[in-house]
């Protein structure tokens, strides 16, 4: 017999209960600190400060360790945090430039001033289980130098110099308001610079794709990896009753800058063209998936044919952020039985009415 | 302040509510045009309600009494969890009855009691565009919008009847509001597409995951697209309710066995309680 | 035809020109059309016709010039400079567009029926069995079998494709009709019938036409007046048998006799 659905809110109750208990495991392994999340699963930490735009690794080690590790869950729980905090205002643009390197490679140039600094790299690896790490041995000390006293030009800029690289456009009131979107919505056209916006919070799983799928054909640029750079950089902000900048903090970022081959058309020559990625942290192949779908999107303003999907603004953009896709993606376990009720009784009579019609016609 | 520590009432801070409140009005004075507005990362997942949530955290005052249905229910899992959300970020009073509510959200349903002056009724909306299936572009379908170029749309019904003998829409039915824009009712079944039109009370629609909202207001007119003739109709399944014994209400379809028994009952929990005299608390 | 008097030409083109930027593009191109006239444009692949039909189209934007339009009720306007909203109106009512491929013209995920039927309820028809019934009209004015009124063109031959393109058109009673290489990319049987078609169509309705196309055996039999187009210029015009049979221009004198040679 028919029982009326009650009792919702106690089983919300007890699942998040359960929920709990299973966050915690097995009580007899020692429970894993916010702190050894920061220290020890930097990438992860990374990912989510990245994906969630909020450079804080104790509140992303924390929303991972929330999550049980689930880095989308994760990346959730920060941007649910992160909009409710009020907005003082933007930085200026950091120099990255002049950033405090710890990696830089240019796959572009065989040497260059400031040379090639492999940094902490995975690159080089073997990929084979380490089992001294799950007997819990010690990390050999890496040895250290002193750091090259040289400047590190960026790769792009040395191109741009001899006027092989287009120069990028500064905005043409630098002092006017810098776009947000997670503050007001976005409309397409989007332009550049909310483009960029979108991708540096966008899925890297997704972009790591689309990226890819411009190098197996679909909407081919060219690109070779101009310059890959990663170390911490000042952020600087303006204060208006100072009337100067002031420094307010290091941030960790990689920056990708891809060097794009373009034929040239009627009004430009040819020329190299860039693509540009940038991400909180140690997030190199999401930079470098950035640059890639960056070019890609700039299709259209450099004449090219629009053919793959990473070359279409208004599907990469309205696809790109996880939180939505996977919010939309899992509401389809909430009821629908309203709707499917309207689809049954719908079913039912185009049934009847063929049959109908059959008896009908015999 | 109230509630939960650390955050304001009814959980945004006011300048997210005011810049809400803001699209609330065009959306009032434009009645069923899609008002683009900055939707907030809310702490419940997107296509859960995000939208109508920020909507009724912007109307929303401390005297107000919040009812919450999903499926027309106060109980199902999601209702609670709206409801429970606003009871701890608001500490407003919360009901499951119609006409004791001043803010009811909802979503997929219209409840059976026919609403009054002064109530607001907000909607929890996926897919804003009506002609999303239709046309994938957000710029052309705007264009579509401005210019009032629906015929791509009677197409769609035409091929319906052409084929299928009827137009095969069972909810989220396409209506036009205020002899003016074509408007998405959210996915309600069309059984409640008639409660949409001069409706005396305030009928606000939000979708957060795409960002836009639009509106309804009180005593506007509201049509089904149709054909004269084959003019827009309901569904009923032809048979009462098994507990009230209601012949007008929308049911919803119980499997009771798995020998293809079933039962129908109100999907208006509190309709069907106030019916068998059963009044909630 | 009626008088061919200045005060009531349905099109007036003055000075028209699109630079492609590579030399390509039309320029200085001039004409009036009378109603129930079938103005032919013919030249060579990349002359310029094609741009010149897209202009009057809307699908392209002119540099300069303009291309006024007498409205039904009689007032003049730009073509050009007209808003958006207005362009679109008079795009799914006055004008129609027959594309060379039937692909573009079409809705191939929608039925035959609604096909025709979509210019009517675009303009607001509201009644389904008149719809249909104007559908089912349309299909037999191109010879198209009534039963086939909820297929889809997918399963349509490329003759009945471009019939049922034509219907499509027709069925709002346009009031100027722009046809691109109707009869291109057709077997010679099917061209002919089509071409019987048209000739049927455009006399029983009066239409007035403006139809491009590289065949000149098209042009003789459809149109009453010609401009010969080469390199983005009108360098001939007049009416189609004295341009055909006693071409003046050295080009076009070629390209008739290449026609005759074939």
């Amino acid at each position: 017999m028919y029982v009326a659905v009650k009792g919702g809110e106690k089983a919300i109750d007890a699942a998040h209960e359960w929920l709990a208990e299973e966050r915690r495991g097995n009580p007899e392994v020692p429970e894993l600190s916010v702190g050894q999340i920061a220290e020890q699963l930097g990438l992860a930490v990374d990912r989510v400060m990245a994906e969630a735009s909020l450079y804080d690794r104790e509140l992303a080690s924390l929303a991972l360790k929330q999550a049980q590790g689930d880095v989308i869950e994760a990346v959730f729980l920060l941007r649910a945090y992160r909009t409710t905090l009020p907005r003082f205002g933007a930085s200026l643009s950091v120099d990255t430039g002049a950033m405090h390197i710890d990696r830089r490679i240019s796959a572009t140039f065989k040497d260059l001033p400031g040379g090639q600094v492999l940094g902490p790299t995975y690159d080089y690896t073997h990929r084979l289980l380490d089992f001294t790490l799950a007997a819990e041995g010690k990390a050999p000390a890496a040895p250290t130098a002193v750091p090259r006293d040289e400047t590190m030009p960026r790769v792009l800029d040395l191109l741009a110099d001899e006027g092989l690289m287009e120069r990028e456009e500064a905005p043409a009131d630098e002092s006017g308001p810098v776009p947000d979107l997670t503050r007001e919505p976005l409309t397409y056209p989007a332009g550049r610079a909310l483009r960029l916006q979108g991708l540096a919070r966008g899925d890297e799983g997704f972009l790591l794709s689309l990226g890819y799928s411009t190098q197996r054909g679909y909407g081919r640029n060219h690109p070779f990896a101009g310059e890959i750079r990663q170390g911490t950089v000042s952020v600087e902000v303006e204060v208006p009753e100072l009337g100067f900048a002031i420094d307010i903090g290091d941030v960790m970022l990689t920056e990708c800058q891809s060097v794009n081959q373009f034929k040239g058309d009627a009004v430009r020559p040819a020329q190299f063209t860039r693509g540009y990625g940038l991400v909180f942290g140690r997030g190199e192949r999401k930079a470098m998936a950035m640059a890639l779908v960056d070019r890609a999107l700039r299709a259209e303003e450099l004449g090219e044919a629009v053919q793959g999907p990473a070359q279409d603004e208004e599907f990469v953009l309205s696809h790109t952020d996880n939180v939505e896709a996977s919010g939309f993606v899992q509401h389809l376990k909430l009821p629908h039985y309203v709707d499917f009720q309207a689809e049954l009784q719908l079913v039912r009579s185009l049934r009847a009415a063929r049959v109908a019609k059959k008896e009908a016609a015999e | 302040m109230s509630g939960v520590e650390g955050y304001n009432f009814a959980y945004l801070d006011e300048q997210t509510k005011r810049m809400i409140r803001r699209a609330l009005l065009k959306a009032v004075a434009v009645p069923g045009y899609q008002v683009p507005f900055a939707s907030r990362e809310m702490p419940l997942p997107y296509g859960w309600g995000t939208g109508g949530i920020q909507v009724t955290a912007a109307v929303l005052g401390a005297d107000d009494t919040l009812k919450v249905i999903d499926q027309g229910a106060d109980d199902t899992t999601n209702a609670v969890s709206i409801r429970r959300f606003f009871a701890k970020t608001a500490g407003v009073a919360t009901t499951t009855r119609t006409a004791e509510a001043t803010v009811i959200q909802t979503r997929h349903r219209i409840p059976e009691q026919p609403l009054t002056e002064g109530q607001i009724l907000v909607y929890q909306v996926p897919t804003p565009e009506p002609l999303r299936w239709l046309e994938p572009r957000e710029a052309e379908t705007r264009v579509l919008h401005a210019l009032g170029d629906y015929g791509v749309m009677q197409v769609e019904l035409y091929e319906d009847i052409a084929i299928h003998g009827k137009i095969k829409r069972a909810y989220d039915y396409p209506v036009e509001v205020a002899q003016r824009y074509m408007t998405s009712p959210s996915p309600i079944p069309k059984f409640d597409n008639p409660k949409l039109s001069n409706s005396p009370a305030l009928q606000l629609f939000g979708a957060g995951r795409e960002k836009r909202i639009y509106a309804i207001p009180p005593h506007t007119p509201v049509r089904s697209l149709d054909f004269e003739d084959y003019p827009f109709d309901v569904d009923h399944p032809g048979q009462p309710c098994a507990l009230c014994g209601d012949r007008a209400s929308y049911l919803d379809e119980i499997v009771t066995d798995d020998k293809g028994s079933r039962m129908f009952v109100c999907s208006d929990t509190d309709h069907c309680a106030e019916r068998r005299g059963e009044i909630p608390q | 035809m009626t008088a061919l008097t200045g005060d009531d030409r349905l099109l007036c083109v003055r000075d028209l020109g699109l630079d492609y930027g590579n030399g390509r593009g039309v320029r200085d191109v001039n004409f009036d059309l009378w109603p129930g006239e079938v103005l032919g444009i013919v030249g060579e692949s990349g002359s310029g016709k094609t741009t010149l039909l897209k202009l009057l189209g809307g699908q392209l934007a002119p540099q300069s010039g303009s291309i006024r339009y007498r409205m039904a009720d009689g007032t003049m306007i730009d073509l050009n400079t007209m808003s958006e909203a207005r362009r679109r109106h008079l795009g799914r009512t006055e004008l129609a567009f027959v594309h060379q491929n039937p692909r573009d013209g079409l809705r191939l995920a929608v039925t035959a029926g609604g096909n025709v039927g979509e210019r009517l309820m675009a303009n607001g028809a509201r009644h389904y069995g008149r719809i249909r019934a104007a559908a089912l009209d349309w299909l037999e004015r191109v010879e198209i079998e009534t039963g086939r009124i909820d297929d889809r063109p997918t399963t349509f031959s490329g003759g009945m494709q471009q019939r049922l393109q034509i219907a499509r058109n027709l069925v709002s009673g346009p009031r100027l009709v722009l046809m691109d290489e109707p009869t291109g990319g057709l077997d010679v049987s099917v061209q002919a019938r089509l071409l019987d078609l048209l000739r049927g169509l455009v006399a029983d309705l009066g239409l007035t036409v403006v139809i491009v196309t590289h065949d000149l055996g098209v042009a003789r039999l459809l149109a009453h007046r010609l401009m010969v187009m080469q390199g983005g210029r009108v360098i001939e015009s007049g009416l189609t048998d004295q341009v055909l049979d006693d071409p003046r221009e050295p080009y076009t004198q070629l390209l008739v006799s290449s026609v005759l040679a074939a």
